[in-house]
């Protein structure tokens, strides 16, 4: 069961750093609900793999039996909700850049990088020096 | 147990409450519980270090159940500083946003300010490793509604890239939790302390994969160097005070640095010198490509988050050593680069406003108040680059000093110095074109009379292209208010200056605390007889 679990989450870590890499925001996306799951699972397995026992120390006549450690489920339960409440978030966003920007690329956009052209004041002499010329010889 | 330690989380989660709840649509409400709120921080932050100078650490037990079960908030002298930081500036930094009109600019400015505020007391009060995580989700959640706050597409764009960078860094924060559990079988800092010191040296694999991951997670929110792709478009895409409140939000890895590696993996622990051996090339490459940043950039809000980048790395050099002096020098480093960056980015945004949106560094005309602003660029522009009278001369001397013996030494003095040299280089190339050449870009004052023939007008520029993502200046915005909130900012920074010996003498005893484990153990775990 160990390395049934195992490569579950190896597959799903594999297959979510893969789409987090691409470049589109619906990709990124199902990326990140993939590693969340990933991570989930891997933080239920942290308290080792333990079947048909609960995750409580003792049973109703207050004996110590067999049981699964509970901190793990209770850190998981915390987990899924934090990362539902993310992926909402990081969904409402998406949708705002999509409409708001008109595609779904995650990387900046050209304006961005590049300067408007640079104003000197040399520049802007020539250029109307050139305009006066322009003037006088028509 | 002195109930005082929880208000820093639940008054802000009260506050923001209320204000969601039944002011949403009265903005003088807003603002008048928003400022309250803030201050009343401030003085419980200002208590609560009254409390922590006392040398010893106190435990808040939640529903007082007894230590590695129940939850439990640590204060320090190290967590009572941050939170007296962290209170300052969101004050100060809440009277520019009512000065120049920000929250109006959008919904739930208020609202959002106060529960990035609850994320941060908490991530800088919790002794619970998960709740660090959980506190740190609080601070990024609120941090994405304060990022594009005010909408766009740029903003919307970086806000993108922000949450999903810093969703995958809350993967790996849970799977280095997950890792650490696994080994040692606690979540609690101060048992973790305990346990990892007993562990077996031969069974330490996962641990370390565990300490490896948080060192990676950690360097994600400092964003240090080669794990800082998010900072530039998030911090120059944001608005002005919300960049300048992420000036502590960054800090927060490094506390957690600090805290996680003198507590818990100290350097004669299992993981050995991990941290030392990670840090410092991180550190210098941060400092590096975050003042070549400053030089390359074109853009003043880029210019003030690539200052941003830059003065992690000096501080993270100091801390990478770990011992007392490094710590003392990094510590003050921090405070000073909080406050100098808050007061940069919120000039730059003042700047920018004045000349209609256009955050390039090229020349414009004049703009309302560009005598006064120009002294306040020259005065964060000092402070930021580390040139004395301000403190960050101070601190960058305090760094140097710290690093005197160590054996990358010729390294780290030549690049602190070197790029301190680029920044200044860029800094007053970026301030010479801003307001000294743009004046001879406007036209003659016209003291003529009729007679002669009028003076030419000046060149035309080209038509502003306002940038959507920053608007003009608000018309019923109060410059004055925005002044005097980069003013008392930069006081701070002349108090930290003037107060450098006795500030620094009570960080050496806060640096002389987090090297004293014990006291951070005891409390916690031996002398809980009251509990549940």
């Amino acid at each position: 069961m160990e390395a049934l679990v195992a490569t579950a989450i190896g597959a799903l870590t594999a297959a979510g750093v893969y789409l987090i890499l691409r470049l589109r925001s619906f990709a990124v996306v199902l990326g990140m609900t993939m590693l969340t799951y990933a991570i989930n699972v891997f933080l239920f397995t942290s308290g080792r793999l333990v079947i048909n026992q609960p995750p409580i120390l003792r049973d109703h006549s207050g004996n110590i039996t067999g049981y699964t450690d509970p901190l793990p489920q209770a850190l998981v339960l915390t987990a899924i909700v934090i990362s539902f409440g993310m992926t909402a978030v990081v969904v409402m966003m998406a949708l705002g850049a999509f409409i708001e920007g008109g595609d779904d690329y995650i990387n900046m956009p050209e304006e961005d990088r590049n300067m408007p052209p640079l104003l000197t004041v040399e520049a802007e002499e020539e250029s109307e020096i050139a305009g006066q010329t322009k003037g006088g010889s028509a | 147990m002195n109930h005082w330690i929880i208000a820093p989380v639940l008054l802000p989660a009260l506050f923001g409450a209320l204000i969601i709840l039944w002011m949403r649509h009265d903005l003088l409400l807003q603002r008048t519980f928003g400022i309250i709120g803030s201050l009343f921080l401030l003085g419980t932050a200002i208590y609560l270090n009254v409390l922590a100078a006392g040398g010893e650490v106190q435990v808040y037990r939640l529903g007082n159940w007894a230590a590695p079960f129940g939850i439990v908030l640590m204060l320090d002298r190290l967590s009572a500083m941050m939170l007296l930081l962290t209170g300052f500036l969101a004050t100060v930094v809440q009277l520019y946003a009512f000065g120049s009109g920000w929250d109006r600019k959008g919904w739930h400015f208020h609202a959002l300010w106060m529960f990035q505020l609850m994320g941060l007391n908490g991530a800088f009060l919790t002794g619970d490793a998960f709740n660090l995580f959980v506190f740190f989700e609080v601070l990024l959640i609120a941090s994405y509604g304060l990022m594009i706050h005010g909408g766009g597409p740029m903003r919307l764009r970086a806000g993108v890239q922000y949450i999903s960078y810093n969703l995958a860094g809350s993967t790996l924060f849970l799977a280095a939790l997950g890792a650490i559990y696994a080994s040692t079988g606690t979540l609690n800092m101060a048992d973790l302390a305990q346990r990892v010191a007993a562990l077996p040296p031969d069974d330490t694999g996962l641990l370390r994969v565990g300490a490896v991951l948080l060192l990676i997670v950690f360097g994600v929110k400092a964003a240090l160097v080669p794990l800082h792709f998010w900072l530039p478009s998030t911090y120059a895409n944001a608005p002005g005070p919300s960049s300048a409140l992420f000036a502590v939000m960054s800090k927060v890895g490094i506390y957690a640095i600090i805290r996680f590696f003198t507590l818990i993996f100290p350097n004669d622990s299992v993981v050995e010198h991990l941290a030392t051996n990670l840090l410092l090339p991180a550190a210098l490459a941060t400092l590096l490509l975050g003042q070549l940043g400053v030089y390359g950039t074109r853009s003043l809000t880029r210019l003030a988050a690539y200052a941003a980048i830059g003065s992690i790395g000096t501080l993270t050099i100091a801390i990478a050593r770990f011992d007392e002096t490094g710590l003392t020098a990094g510590m003050y480093y921090l405070i000073h680069s909080t406050l100098a960056a808050g007061a940069l980015f919120l000039v730059v945004d003042m700047i920018a406003a004045r000349r209609g949106g256009d955050v390039w560094i090229r020349l414009r005309p004049t703009f309302p108040n560009t005598g006064l602003l120009s002294v306040l660029f020259f005065a964060t522009a000092i402070a930021v680059v580390g040139l004395p009278p301000l403190s960050g001369f101070i601190g960058k001397l305090l760094v140097m000093q710290a690093t005197a013996d160590d054996a990358w030494m010729p390294w780290i003095w030549a690049i602190i110095l070197i790029t301190s040299l680029i920044a200044l280089v860029a800094f007053g190339r970026a301030g010479s074109t801003l307001f000294w050449k743009s004046h001879e870009l406007d036209p003659e004052p016209d003291n003529d009379t009729d007679e002669g023939p009028r003076p030419k007008p000046g060149p035309i520029l080209h038509k502003l292209e306002t940038d959507e993502h920053i608007q003009d200046v608000d018309d019923s915005a109060s410059p004055a208010l925005a002044f005097t909130s980069v003013g008392l900012l930069l006081a701070g920074l002349v108090a930290l200056t003037i107060f450098a010996g006795p500030v620094t003498d009570y960080l050496a005893r806060t640096a002389a605390q987090l090297h004293d484990i014990d006291s951070y153990i005891q409390p916690v775990l031996h002398q809980q007889e009251d509990t549940k």
